[in-house]
């Protein structure tokens, strides 16, 4: 009974276009990113902390820009985990090769740079579509494994790849605790979802759309396939690649090429197919399921294991772990395409009309 | 009417399109005036889509050119065609299926919209004003049409004559000078088809957009069009006003002497 | 000389092998316009299965003969690779009739990610060997035409006929049998297949099948060689390139790019890898099918994409 958005009456087109129309989820958003931001520094341990949220967070971030792409402009792409690595490493370069670099600026810089890459990863998509695109995002995939290993300018000159950073500071603001590292982190995402929810109900959201729901169309209606999905490829391999930044800096704080092999890439996908194509929220579900999922087995397997008297390996867990991802993906797509951000909103639905459903 | 018919605007010259040496046209020429409505007529398989195709720049024929209000083209693109006004609804519906009626009629307006990515993103004044400026030309649409109790709706999940609709709303959001509509009667019932034709006879009317049409019921096309031509495998048989073309002999044998 | 020969010839060995895993991604695409990223995962799958029985087999049934077990290790994992085709065409395929390619491609993903943690759960995930008695010794060749000779193994040698042979008996087997002149028509036209009466969902069946044998081939050529183990799963990342190159709808066209890429991988390693700082062998292949991409999207003999509206 409570959530309801009868009597709720539009007067101006304004009101209407709001980002969140309806009372009681503008209520809800905010009451989430209150609680995220004020009471869950209090309340969760530095494990929960730098284990399971600031890795969400960070995530959750590389797959909405992932979404922007595959979910909302229909251009599939297994190369995210390259763009990942431009943005960290282009981040790190920025960092420490240029004097006094503010973190902020070296983080937008990354991100920057892999929007530049992801341009250019992004015109075989104007002749090709499908899996010759994957194959062309695979192509970024290998190449940035490949010279972020064996090109040495970019790791400053480190043998094995491996690069690190620290002394991090966000005007004035010393990023050192995992307390800072997740709140630097929910900043971050917060802005980006915003933006990415205002460009997505903007004309260029619905240029994406176009273009993925029918692209002959589009172009007779005067929309540039090649604006279209350049922009699309550009502005998902920024978000992506600020989040690389972040994992890399904020999560990491010292790595090496293989945090974005092609694995991720892949990861990043499936969050999207799992959480839901072309949706903001779906993204996070993705996220999250993701990186609670191996704990959760972790937890439960040997536990089941236990019940029926049988030793379950870290081994076992990693293979079941592969499983599930597998059959959730073909789950999905055969039975909610829209993922669990459709799931929910259908709970929305139900929750609207009850009790009385008729 | 409260129109009068104007020069030619559209002119196609010897237009000839073939698919890997299959002819789907040969050496058709015709041209459209300012606020007409103009028909193509045919059996199936005549060239009628295909003709559409070429005027939009979806096809590119080998030979031929058209001339819009003076302008050669020897090919045209499909962006370029908006550019220059010429919009068009689709045989079979190719509205975009993921998004709400509302945002595929906004889609038509995408040449109009001048703010770009960054003020967007950030929601900065210009991009919020041209949003709601825009909207309320929508609505305009969305209340010419009557379609007002579904602008909300995924079309994906409307029937068949609504999303006709739709098509032409998102065609008519581009405020097009020319009008290509293929088939827009296709399928309907008989009060769908008088709807349709009211709107086709006020959108030309009202607002004087020349209109290109194909159609295959023939009691339709006699009544709204000023002038007819016809196509037979790819070659035109016939042009005139519906009373000429009705007399010619060549189209009563290919075609009106057909079951239509 | 000898050396670039041998670098050759190492080239044309690796090269084999993408051509077998292409030739089934070819298949599956030919007969049902699914692109099969999970053909790697079922190299390894069989691969697994066939290293695992032939171990097993000896352990159960006190069966003495090696050739025996390996026999019928197997026909084991033949059985095996069918009842996956049979799983994927009843459980995944038949309830996405109709979808977008990318949306098949993705689905092929999770059937990849399946089988991998299946096979590892079930058959282990150490590397094990597979031994159906190739010889390992080297042999000299030419050395009467030029100083020297090249040195080869045998082991190679017998994979490339044991490749070739399998190629020769697939194409036996669709320009004579009724079942190949069916898989023929369905890649021609599947509409046109239906309406005369050819049952797709045992077309699909059929070549998953096959498939599924020839990813058992690859999966032994390269066990016996390398060990069977994880890695394997990885070899449809490599063999992925040879089929944009080769082109997705040809046959000939997977066995000519695999031969090609394999070959270029090494010849570019060895001569032009020192320049870069070497490890070209990762990306040599996918720059190569993205030039392709950009100037002939439909490979060396694949035919024209052309998009109707």
């Amino acid at each position: 009974m409570l959530y309801r958005e009868n009597g709720q009456f539009k007067s101006s087109y304004a009101a209407d276009q709001q980002i969140f129309p309806i009372v009681q989820d503008r209520w809800a958003i905010l009451g989430i990113v209150a609680f995220a931001f004020a009471a869950v520094p209090l309340l969760a341990n530095e494990y929960l902390l730098s284990a399971i949220l600031v890795p969400f967070l960070i995530l959750a971030l590389a797959a909405l820009g992932v979404n922007l792409l595959v979910g909302y402009c229909g251009q599939i792409t297994l190369g995210a985990g390259a763009f990942m690595a431009v943005g960290a490493y282009a981040a790190y370069n920025f960092f420490i090769r240029v004097d006094g670099m503010p973190l902020l600026a070296a983080l937008l810089l990354g991100g920057l740079t892999a929007a530049a890459v992801g341009i250019v990863f992004g015109v075989p998509s104007l002749r090709v579509r499908g899996l010759y695109l994957a194959v062309a995002t695979l192509a970024a995939q290998f190449l940035a494994d490949w010279a972020f290993l064996r090109i040495k300018w970019f790791t400053n000159d480190s043998p094995s790849g491996s690069v690190s950073v620290a002394n991090l500071h966000v005007l004035g603001w010393k990023i050192d605790s995992p307390v800072d590292r997740y709140l630097l982190c929910l900043a971050v995402l917060v802005v980006f979802a915003l933006l990415a929810k205002n460009m997505v109900r903007s004309a260029i959201g619905r240029q994406w759309m176009a273009i993925r729901d029918m692209d002959v169309a589009a172009e007779v209606i005067g929309i540039r396939p090649m604006f279209a999905k350049l922009s699309a490829f550009a502005v998902s391999s920024f978000i992506v690649g600020v989040a690389g930044a972040l994992w890399g800096f904020i999560h990491l704080s010292s790595w090496e090429p293989a945090a974005f092999s092609v694995d991720r890439s892949f990861q990043l996908l499936f969050m999207v197919i799992i959480g839901g194509m072309g949706s903001i929220m779906g993204s996070f579900f993705g996220a999250a399921f993701i990186v609670v999922l191996p704990i959760f087995l972790n937890q439960f397997l040997p536990w089941l294991g236990g019940l029926v008297g049988l030793a379950v390996s870290t081994a076992t867990v990693s293979h079941a772990e592969f499983m599930i991802f597998g059959v959730l993906i073909v789950f999905f797509l055969i039975v909610e395409p829209h993922g669990l951000a459709r799931l929910w909103s259908i709970g929305k639905e139900k929750l609207r009309l009850w009790p009385f459903p008729h | 009417m409260g129109r009068t018919i104007g020069e030619v605007v559209l002119d196609l010259n010897n237009v000839s399109l073939s698919f890997g040496g299959v002819k789907a046209l040969s050496d058709i020429s015709f041209d459209v005036r300012e606020h007409e409505v103009r028909a193509i007529i045919g059996p199936n398989g005549a060239g009628k889509s295909s003709m559409l195709n070429v005027i939009n720049g979806v096809y590119r024929p080998q030979e031929g050119e058209i001339v819009l209000r003076g302008e050669h083209f020897s090919r045209m693109s499909p962006y370029k065609a908006a550019q220059s006004g010429i919009a068009r609804t689709f045989q079979h519906i190719a509205l975009f299926k993921g998004m709400s009626v509302l945002d595929n009629i906004m889609t038509g307006r995408t040449l109009k919209m001048k703010s770009n990515l960054v003020q967007q993103a950030f929601r900065l004044g210009p991009a919020w004003r041209e949003e709601l400026e825009h909207r309320a030309k929508v609505e305009e649409i969305i209340d010419f049409l009557e379609i007002q109790h579904i602008r909300k709706t995924p079309v994906g999940r409307l029937p068949y004559g609504l999303q006709k609709r739709v098509d032409l709303g998102r065609a008519l959001a581009m405020e097009p000078q020319i009008l290509l509509l293929d088939e827009p009667m296709a399928g309907m019932n008989v009060e769908e088809k008088q709807d349709m034709s009211r709107f086709i006879l006020d959108v030309n009317d009202q607002l004087g957009t020349t209109i290109v049409l194909i159609e295959h019921d023939m009691g339709v096309v006699m009544d709204i069009s000023d002038r007819v031509v016809v196509l037979d495998y790819g070659k035109k048989i016939g042009d005139g006003t519906p009373d000429e073309v009705r007399s010619n002999e060549e189209v009563i044998s290919a075609y009106l002497g057909a079951s239509h | 000389m000898s050396f670039f020969l041998e670098t050759l010839i190492g080239g044309l060995m690796a090269g084999m092998l993408y051509s077998l895993v292409a030739l089934g991604f070819v298949l599956i695409f030919k007969a049902s316009g699914v692109f099969n990223f999970a053909q790697g995962a079922m190299v390894l799958f069989a691969a697994l299965a066939m290293a695992r029985f032939a171990e097993w087999l000896p352990a159960w049934t006190g069966i003495g003969n090696p050739v025996l077990a390996n026999v019928m290790a197997f026909i084991i994992s033949v059985a095996i690779m069918f009842a996956v085709a049979w799983l994927v065409e009843r459980l995944v395929l038949r309830h996405l009739v109709n979808q977008e390619g990318a949306t098949l491609l993705m689905a092929t993903l999770g059937i990849a990610y399946f089988l991998e943690g299946v096979g590892q759960t079930v058959f282990g995930s150490d590397i094990y060997k597979i031994d159906v008695g190739m010889p390992k010794d080297p042999v000299m060749m030419l050395e009467s035409v030029f100083e020297g000779g090249i040195l080869i193994n045998k082991e190679d040698f017998i994979a490339a006929l044991i490749a070739a042979a399998l190629v020769g008996a697939l194409a036996l087997f669709f320009q004579k049998t009724p079942t190949g002149r069916a898989l023929r028509a369905v890649a021609d036209d599947h509409q046109a297949a239906q309406s005369i009466g050819i049952p797709l969902n045992r077309i699909w069946v059929i070549v998953w099948c096959v498939a599924g044998i020839t990813a058992l081939v690859a999966g032994i050529i390269w066990g016996s060689k390398l060990g069977v183990q994880f890695s394997l799963a990885t070899v449809a990342l490599r063999a992925l390139p040879v089929v944009i190159l080769g082109g997705l709808t040809s046959v000939p066209g997977a066995i000519i790019g695999g031969l090609i890429i394999g070959v270029g991988e090494k010849l570019s390693e060895v001569y032009l890898g020192p320049m870069v700082g070497g490890g070209i062998e990762i990306w040599f292949a996918y720059v190569l099918a993205l030039v392709f991409l950009l100037f002939r999207p439909q490979g060396l003999f694949g035919e024209k994409i052309i998009d109707r509206v």
